[in-house]
């Protein structure tokens, strides 16, 4: 049995709380435990590579135990959970130094990456629930941590919308296992699909309903277009670190991953539920990215097009060719990657400058050298320029829509792309490259550990492009984890 | 704040001690009545709570600090989890029962396995945490505004 | 059908949720679809004239099995109560936050954030 997969969990809870233990009289622990955490579940999460395996806890079996499930899928969201969890500790080091309590913070951020480990790894559906809202609840709080006006709004407004998400869920949950009699996601599937066999092909009314709720439940956890009211003012109040969590991570792990995985594992795909989710990705792509052009707030207008992009993303997937898949879950890479940067740096012009309003700002390029040009990099990812990462990953989706035969998606999709080009010209021009319009002189530099972080993260937009180089049907670490999903149901 | 009368004062002062006796006798034998860490944390956390709201808001700093309270929080959890990664490396798996040779001899209180153990880890936690959720809410006036954070962790305590 | 019971509490709840502009109605209305949810899951564990599902020395496994009451959505409920309390204790800190910012309780005065 491979011993790291309860690790994933345990490893980031015991430091959660080890950290308020012993750091009440020592200042320095919480930075140190709280990255050397991080760094450790990073590593750990490259070790993942290639396994699978089911993981009875307590080496009880199945029907009776709970299970945690190692695949591809898996550890590609592990990698990206731990790895940008590292980069967002490290650039809390400096930037949570404007808050009182880091003793707090990294508490409740460890408690969020164990339950975004947990959802990636569990097997069973009321874990997932357990573990959803454990990422959820420390998401809440976190949200509000600066406690003013704001935050506090934004706070309250994202506990309501998800707290009834998780509800949904949960009633989709006890439905579930009213009609299969278990909550173990292989043995739900296999006697769904018997049950659906004895019908002649047709689902009966209670899933049709539990699966009702669980889309509803995982739009409004993703942000999906009708669904997004909470997420521009939950990631325009964050503290940075946090938005580009919330950003890069969390609602591509409790949102998308969780909905991909029940639709093609557990329910199993139709063509029905391909189209809703076609046009649940193709409506947060258009209304995300036209709601963003107007935004003068940095962070607001990133959060925008955090929601056009997760629209590429279930666009993708609702193809439901492999090509689509692929393209699909190699966007949610790419974008958490780009999207924490540019988080990242919206917090560092707001650490230096006080404000993100880009009517103020301008000229930051020689006063904050490697803000802009990270900023640069990570503009010409999410708008998809040929070197960088969001180049390929949109046009593997592209390519997906022509193959499947649906032209006027691929339309679509080019003109969401070149708005989004239209609006990161516009923040490079006013933010970094226009004149001056405050003091210069006066601007603070970008401490050591907010630069290390963002350059790594740079850095990986260039290294998650060579991804293709093996081909554009199967990029590394991407195709095992499409592989999961082009398989369908999962058994024992 | 003075609290309220002498009698509720000295009738909460007599009792106290029966209903932490009952908190801790839930916890202890969660394993074979029915009850628990949680049911019993709860009383345990009601006893200092009577107390709280019997005498007043400046008892909370004498017989219980919220920071007390706090860590012993911690202490609950990582108990827990300290018998859940004890299995990892006595048993080979996580969460393993690694007490199994109790029942004939010498330790009949831990006929069921590492159950006991993890009762009392979550006993500490509930009735700690709860404890400081109604400091927090309750004295929200008089505290510096903190944040309640630890409410959020009672979800692994179930699992 | 009792179980539409469960799902008038839900919708009840669910109405206070979206309908209410005062938090701490808001607030009720979650804890109600809640106890709305947790009855449901109850339910759905029950049986009509079962008993409760503690074997005892001297019963048969087979004859246990067909009268006693499912416990595992007892279980799910009691750990879905807990997260329950975590989330109310979150609510309430919040709301007497943004009472103490605002002097007030109603959400249509809580307008910062637009666009």
């Amino acid at each position: 049995m491979n011993h790291l997969i309860p690790l994933f969990i345990a490893v980031p809870l015991g430091a959660a709380f080890f950290i308020p233990l012993v750091s009440r009289h020592v200042k320095w622990v919480p930075d140190v435990f709280g990255n050397l955490t991080m760094f450790s579940l990073a590593a750990m999460s490259f070790y993942t590579i290639g396994q699978s395996e089911v993981y009875h806890l307590g080496a009880w079996q199945t029907p009776i135990g709970i299970d945690l499930r190692l695949d591809g899928l898996s550890s590609l969201l592990l990698i990206a959970i731990n790895v940008i969890g590292l980069a967002a500790t490290l650039y809390s080091v400096a930037y949570m130094r404007i808050f009182t309590s880091k003793l707090r913070y990294y508490s409740l951020f460890l408690i969020m990456v164990t339950g975004m480990n947990g959802v990636v790894l569990t097997a069973d559906l009321f874990n997932l629930y357990i573990f959803m809202e454990m990422a959820a609840i420390a998401s809440y709080a976190l949200v509000g941590f600066g406690c003013e006006h704001e935050e506090l709004e934004a706070s309250f407004k994202y506990l309501v919308l998800g707290s009834l998400a998780t509800l949904f869920v949960l009633i989709g949950v006890a439905l579930l296992y009213g009609m299969t009699g278990s909550l173990n996601m292989a043995q739900v599937a296999t006697s769904m699909q018997s049950a659906a066999q004895a019908a002649q092909g047709t689902m009966a009314k209670p899933y049709i309903f539990a699966l009702g709720l669980f889309i509803c439940g995982f739009a409004l956890k993703s942000a999906l277009v009708p669904f997004h009211a909470w997420l521009p003012d939950a990631y325009q109040s964050a503290p940075a670190p946090i938005s580009a969590m919330l950003s890069g991570v969390l609602t591509k792990t409790i949102g998308v991953y969780v909905l991909a995985r029940l639709l093609f594992n557990v329910f199993g795909i139709s063509q029905q539920l391909l189209l809703i989710l076609q046009i649940l990705g193709a409506l947060s792509m258009v209304v995300g990215v036209l709601l963003a052009i107007g935004q003068w707030d940095m962070k607001r207008l990133f959060a925008y097009h955090s929601i056009s992009q997760i629209g590429y993303v279930v666009l993708a997937l609702g193809l439901g060719t492999p090509l689509g898949i692929i393209g699909g879950l190699y966007h949610l890479v790419n974008h958490s990657v780009f999207k924490s940067l540019l988080f990242l740096n919206a917090g560092a012009v707001e650490y230096s400058t006080g404000t993100r309003d880009l009517k103020r700002l301008g000229g930051l390029n020689q006063a904050l050298p490697i803000t802009g040009k990270t900023s640069l990099v990570a503009s010409m990812s999410i708008a998809g320029i040929p070197p960088f990462n969001g180049f390929w990953s949109k046009l593997i989706i592209i390519i997906a829509c022509v193959q499947a035969g649906y032209y006027w998606l691929a339309a679509w999709a080019v003109f969401v792309s070149l708005v989004t080009l239209a609006s990161f010209l516009k923040v490079q021009k006013y933010a970094f490259l226009d004149a001056a319009k405050m003091a210069l002189a006066k601007i603070q530099h970008t401490p050591f550990f907010m630069g290390l972080s963002m350059v790594v993260l740079a850095i990986l937009c260039v290294v998650t492009s060579l991804a293709v180089l093996s081909g554009f049907d199967a990029p590394v670490l991407i195709a095992p984890a499409a592989d999961v999903l082009i398989k369908g149901l999962i058994t024992l | 704040m003075t609290g309220m009368s002498l009698i509720v004062k000295t009738v909460c002062r007599w009792l106290k001690g029966f209903i932490l006796l009952f908190g801790v006798y839930i916890v202890l034998y969660g394993h074979l009545t029915p009850g628990g860490g949680f049911s019993g944390g709860v009383i345990i956390a009601c006893a200092f709570i009577l107390i709280f709201l019997a005498e007043g808001k400046l008892v909370e700093t004498k017989i219980f600090s919220k920071n007390v309270a706090g860590e012993l929080d911690s202490v609950g959890i990582l108990i827990f989890w300290a018998a859940a990664l004890t299995g990892l490396f006595c048993g080979g798996v996580y969460f393993k029962n690694f007490i199994t040779t109790a029942a004939e001899s010498h330790f009949k209180l831990f006929s069921s396995g590492i159950i006991p153990i993890c009762n009392i880890g979550i006993g500490l936690k509930v009735g700690a945490s709860l404890f400081v959720v109604f400091v927090i809410l309750a004295a929200v006036k008089i505290v510096v505004p903190k944040k309640s954070d630890n409410i959020n962790d009672h979800e692994e305590d179930e699992k | 059908m009792i179980y539409s019971l469960c799902l008038i509490l839900i919708g009840i709840g669910l109405y206070g949720i979206l309908t209410k502009r005062n938090i701490v109605k808001i607030i009720i209305g979650f804890v109600i679809m809640e106890a709305g949810v947790h009855l449901l899951l109850i339910l759905i564990g029950y049986r009509m004239q079962g008993e409760a599902p503690i074997l005892q020395p001297g019963m048969k496994l087979s004859e246990f099995i067909t009268r006693a009451v499912d416990p595992l959505p007892q279980a799910l409920t009691l750990t879905s109560i807990v997260i329950g309390l975590g989330v109310l204790a979150l609510m309430i800190a919040i709301a007497i936050r943004l009472y103490e910012r605002y002097k007030t309780f109603d959400i249509t005065e809580m307008r910062r954030l637009k666009g």
